[in-house]
């Protein structure tokens, strides 16, 4: 069995990550930049890839920068924001050919560094602020970005369920940030706190694909260089202990309601148990042959969709499923009773079985592809731990069902949210 | 079996025809944790008019038939197929197209024992009164899910306008109303017409023998007993080659709104090298003109008329096709007049230049290398491109080989007038 083999160095204010194989076409370079997630700065860390992106001081128009990329055999540039826990997450990645598999052999690896280290360190700068075009687009880019959450209403009750539940803690914000925080970004206050976020938040790239690992070091030695820091923690915050559950229940012009339960799993990554939370969230939702699966899809016919998910760093389980709005207390009830079953143990070593099969399985397809390979690395820079692919799937095997009864009695249910219709008749 | 073996890209592929007519082609992929395979009838929501075998009239089936079938090929008698599947570590899945239906599983470990359950899950339907009425209410709700989402009323709206008579603009899913007609006896007559083994391919990708694998399939097919079967007799009625409706307008609860322009292909009866010629110039076209390093993306991105929503597509198949472009805008009425007026300036002038011709190229050579880093688009796109008789592995020098001429012909044939349509979603008043 392949297992990825990392290699980490410390480079200058940052880490340089390379994962060496031969399985891809390609050559993937992901930039991360990880920073405490809060009101004050969610807006303007979201606003600033998209900035950094579009132009630079050599690539002065999108057209130009764009266009050296296509040079480059398409090489695709590629920004994202995650929230990890309480922190937020830069991603900026660009993938490259590897010109072994291309009739024009130019090396094309150190040109992707190039290309990297030109948009992070030469942005197309005016003084002490970004060019004031570039901004004021990307502003008005991201006020759109923002605002298109509410015409998905899948994201957005799954967003409105976060909002309800983690009222008072940092993750109740938008990855986005918030629309009327935009507006007060200027060119020179978003130069100012990108230079604040180069030189404080905790920075990785990781380099993956067929390379050598003494040219990754010195291509990235060479090309990227910031201050040593020592990367600021969020507090971890234990969920809030509500005693009653939060019901909330919204009306829009939706023909499907939209059901999103968030629970509190008490369990982290990196925890002894959270191995058997995996398989306890696998067991009761998180693929086709679970309980949710089965008893609200499978026999009652209520839903096309029915899932639960972790969210790992933040300790949240949130089922998700899209419902007729007059089946409400049915859909509500079938979970529930799922959960009890959890909790008394009422699940057999065949989904014990299959369920730790199938995570198995999940885990190694995901490590097939260069940027879940990144994600199940990062999870290890999220929470400061250092737990190996291998381990991860050894511990995961080792479950027993006595454990995952136990984790089960963990999970508590925090907050219901129902994006109902409006001819709902309750 | 037979090796193909692709020097540049440093792969191989082996294919067999097996006697039932069973097309198998198996990829191995050194490295790679996952097999994926897919198993592919040409069978999708735009076959509503055929002629069941051993029958003498044409029928003609409710709309959303195709999907149906494909969520209660998943149902036995004993349970659902998904149970087994995740028994043997194996993901599975299954998703209908306008031309195919594809039943596909991911695994890292008993591929042999997945396989085998592929082929037989597929091969041995089992539908009663009871559970074809029980998906009623689950797919009603996939359709109801569908009908909440603006970008797919969006994209099917788009394509409601382009086409009178087609089926091509029948939602997948249908409607609720018209699964309600759906019976058993109704999926059985359309398993039999389609679901035979020489209307179907098989492709499996990953770290595999490809000879043991294939011993197993053969094996597998052989103990089958398979009837030869005839050509499959499909009707269409005719459609007129300009738009059936020019322009729609959907109010929907959003905030931003949204407009796509469609242009209704007339190049739909290519099959082979001349199709994978005419997407790949079109695809070239269509990236010179509205990618992101072209100066219309900058200068719609300039004044505010469209955001990274913004994108573009082509899709040809036999009886159909378009292309589409366009995204979330603050100005729909602007927006769709400004796509319409560049694409007729894009055919008037036609001012490409070499250098644009070629970074094009350049960007859509490294854009195939990065997809065959991906099982999943291999599997899907070969079977896709096999059942238009196109080889996913000419992509590449198909490429190479376009000319100015060649997209400047591309446009000149896709781009007219009469030919456009505008869809928009906008916010309810």
């Amino acid at each position: 069995m392949d297992v990825i083999s990392e290699s980490v160095k410390a480079m200058k204010g940052f880490k340089l990550h390379v994962v060496k194989t031969e399985k891809y076409k390609t050559n993937t370079l992901v930039w991360k930049m990880k920073a405490p997630l809060n009101k004050e700065t969610v807006t303007i860390r979201s606003l600033l890839p998209h900035v950094l992106q579009s132009n630079s001081a050599s690539y002065p128009s999108t057209g130009k920068l764009r266009s050296s990329l296509d040079e480059l055999y398409g090489a695709t540039l590629f920004v994202d924001l995650a929230k990890k826990g309480e922190y937020h997450v830069i991603t900026m990645s660009v993938e490259i050919a590897n010109e072994k598999f291309l009739s024009d052999n130019t090396p094309l690896l150190k040109k992707a560094f190039q290309f990297l280290s030109e948009i992070l360190t030469k942005p197309n700068v005016q003084g002490i602020a970004f060019e004031k075009e570039t901004v004021a687009k990307e502003k008005r880019t991201l006020k759109q970005r923002i605002q298109s959450v509410y015409d998905d209403k899948m994201r957005y009750s799954n967003f409105r369920l976060v909002q309800e539940m983690c009222k008072g803690e940092p993750y109740e914000l938008h990855v986005h940030g918030d629309k009327e925080d935009v507006d007060p970004i200027t060119p020179e206050s978003l130069y100012q706190y990108y230079q604040t976020a180069l030189s404080e938040d905790e920075l990785d790239l990781y380099v993956i694909g067929d390379v050598n690992e003494a040219d990754a070091e010195s291509y990235a030695g060479e090309l990227l260089s910031f201050e040593e820091r020592t990367p600021k923690t969020s507090e971890p915050r234990p969920g809030s202990s509500k005693n009653d559950v939060n019901e909330v229940r919204e009306e829009q012009d939706v023909k499907q309601g939209k059901l999103n339960i968030g629970y509190r799993t008490n369990v982290v990554y990196g925890d002894p148990d959270y191995y058997a939370l995996q398989v306890f969230n696998g067991i009761f939702g998180g693929f086709s042959h679970s309980k949710l699966f089965l008893n609200v899809r499978e026999k009652a016919s209520l839903a096309y969709y029915v899932a639960s998910r972790l969210e790992s760093h933040k300790g949240l389980m949130m089922v998700m499923s899209g419902i007729d709005n007059k089946n409400y207390d049915q859909a509500v009830n079938i979970i529930k009773e799922q959960l009890e079953a959890m909790k008394n143990g009422d699940f057999t070593e065949q989904e014990i079985d299959q369920t730790q099969a199938v995570i198995k399985n999940q885990l190694l397809e995901t490590v097939d592809t260069a940027r879940g390979i990144v994600e199940v690395l990062y999870h290890n820079v999220v929470s400061g731990k250092d737990i190996t692919l291998q381990t991860w799937m050894e511990e995961m095997d080792k479950v027993t069902s006595e454990e995952i009864a136990e984790v089960a009695k963990k999970v508590s249910l925090d907050t219901v949210y129902f994006l109902t219709g409006k001819e709902a008749g309750k | 079996m037979e090796k193909i073996t692709f020097d540049q890209l440093q792969e191989e592929m082996y294919y067999e025809k097996l006697n039932n007519g069973l097309d198998v082609y198996i990829l191995p992929k050194r490295g790679f944790n996952k097999t994926y395979a897919t198993f592919t009838t040409k069978y999708g929501s735009i076959d509503n008019h055929f002629l069941p075998p051993g029958k003498e009239e044409f029928v003609k089936v409710p709309d959303g038939i195709a999907h149906f079938l494909e969520h209660k090929l998943f149902e036995k008698e004993d349970g659902d197929v998904f149970q087994q599947f995740s028994k043997q570590g194996a993901s599975a899945n299954a998703f209908t197209s306008f031309t195919r239906t594809a039943y596909l599983f991911s695994s890292t470990s008993n591929v042999e024992q997945n396989l085998v359950t592929l082929l037989d899950f597929v091969q041995e339907p089992y539908f009663t009164e009871k559970t074809v009425e029980k998906e009623k209410g689950i797919i009603g709700q996939e359709i109801t899910m569908y009908d909440d989402n603006p970008d797919w009323r969006l994209y099917f709206g788009l394509i409601e306008n382009m086409y009178k008579n087609h089926p091509v603009k029948i939602d997948i899913a249908g409607t609720v109303e018209s699964i309600s007609h759906i019976t058993k006896d109704m999926l059985y007559e359309c398993y039999e017409t389609f679901y035979h083994p020489s209307n179907m391919l098989l492709f499996i990708v990953g770290p595999v023998d490809p000879v043991q694998t294939m011993d197993l399939v053969r094996d597998n097919q052989n103990n089958k007993d398979y009837k030869e079967q005839p050509e499959i007799k499909r009707e269409f009625n005719e459609e007129s080659a300009e738009a059936a409706e020019k322009k729609k307008v959907l109010e929907m609860n959003v905030q931003t709104s949204k407009c796509l322009v469609g242009i209704k292909s007339k190049n739909v009866s290519q099959t082979g090298k001349a199709m994978l010629k005419n997407e790949l110039s079109v695809n070239v076209l269509l990236d010179i003109l509205f990618g992101k390093s072209s100066d219309h993306y900058s200068s719609l991105y300039n004044e505010g008329l469209i955001d990274d929503t913004f994108s573009f597509d082509y899709t040809q198949e036999q009886g159909f096709g378009f292309a589409m472009v366009g995204g979330d805008t603050n100005d729909p009425e602007r927006l769709a007049e400004v796509l319409q007026k560049m694409l007729l300036d894009a055919k008037a002038k036609g001012a490409i230049s070499q250098e644009t011709l070629e970074r094009t190229k350049k960007k859509k050579i490294g854009a195939f290398l990065r997809a065959v880093n991906s099982p999943e688009y291999i599997a899907n796109q070969f079977t896709r491109y096999a059942f238009n008789e196109m080889d996913l592995f000419d992509v590449v020098p198909t490429l190479e080989s376009i000319t100015l001429n060649d997209v400047k012909n591309a446009a000149v044939d896709l781009i007219s007038e009469d030919r456009f349509t505008v869809c928009q979603v906008v916010p309810k008043k």
